[in-house]
């Protein structure tokens, strides 16, 4: 079981990169008047066939070889919907998969939302060969980072070198603590 | 809001310097396993520590940390293996971040494996 819903969201965005995706778009939106918190991934990796699909949310099936269960997808549905909230999931082959979760904000079974500035940063500095749009929205406001623009600037300067690594995980955490004030949920 | 400009600054300031990352052949290669059951256990707190200390002790020219996925030992995870060049892979099990943080001080800058932690160091069943 995960401890935070960052930890899903690093787990199911992993699946995105080894499915060969070049593009994810992460979008974490909490909206307290409307008591929802959602949560979408979307990448372009190699998708999935309708038969592997039907089959994503069930812990004992997994495209992997080196065990027999595939506990992410499952684990990142059972925490939406134990909170009153939904779940669904669509992938054509060729074209990527789109993930979305709706939690019910103030349900008392809600995981907390946790490190998602280190989820962030973790997939970014990781995976260089992957772009990500990450969206943060807090009652209406938000802040994208888009890695896309970063390599615009940077050239051939990578992620991961020290000044680079931590001026993201900077721009993360600061423009985080602008959007929603610093609430812990 | 911080702003993109900063980024530019970074890159004037990095443009200027040679590249100083030795070719992957011979930097020693840390990976952290990421997969469901790595994550769920502790992984990423153990990432973090290691990429944020190989810079700090300035080892980013020789070390690199890298993830990956499972590979079939979940119960032992977090698992970190550390493949020097021309030397038998080691494989952490049960990792936390001060376990990681001993890591680099003895086996990363000491060249010393910490045995207690590793694979080895347990009974196989």
């Amino acid at each position: 079981m995960m401890t935070e819903l960052s930890l899903n969201i690093l787990d199911v965005a992993e699946n995105s990169t080894r499915a060969g995706a070049t593009l994810v778009f992460i979008n974490v939106t909490a909206d307290r008047a409307a008591d929802r918190l959602t949560i979408s991934i979307e990448d372009n990796g190699c998708g999935m066939t309708a038969e592997q699909l039907s089959r994503v949310t069930d812990p004992f099936f997994t495209s992997r070889t080196t065990r027999k269960v595939g506990l992410g997808v499952p684990f990142f549905k059972y925490a939406a919907e134990c909170t009153g909230g939904t779940f669904s999931i669509d992938s054509e082959p060729g074209r990527g998969t789109r993930t979305e979760a709706v939690f019910v904000l103030s349900h008392i079974d809600r995981m907390p939302l946790g490190d998602i500035t280190a989820t962030i940063h973790t997939l970014i500095t990781c995976h260089q060969d992957t772009d990500f749009v990450y969206t943060y929205s807090y009652d209406g406001r938000s802040f994208t980072l888009d890695t896309r623009q970063l390599r615009e600037i940077l050239g051939d300067v990578p992620f991961d070198v020290p000044e680079v690594s931590s001026y993201i995980n900077d721009y993360l955490s600061e423009n985080k603590l602008e959007t929603d004030g610093g609430a812990i949920y | 809001m911080k702003s993109l400009e900063e980024l530019k600054a970074i890159r004037e300031r990095m443009q200027n310097q040679v590249n100083l990352r030795e070719s992957s052949q011979s930097a020693t290669r840390v990976v952290v396993g990421m997969a469901t059951c790595g994550i769920a256990s502790g992984a990423r707190p153990v990432l973090t520590t290691l990429s944020n200390l190989v810079q700090e002790k300035g080892l980013t020219g020789k070390i690199t940390v890298t993830q990956t996925g499972c590979i079939g030992l979940c119960q032992y995870e977090p698992i970190v293996e550390v493949m020097e060049p021309g030397k038998e892979k080691i494989t952490y099990i049960k990792m936390t971040p001060e376990k990681a943080e001993e890591v680099v001080e003895r086996h990363l800058i000491g060249g010393h494996p910490v045995e207690k932690y590793t694979l080895n160091a347990v009974d196989l069943k």
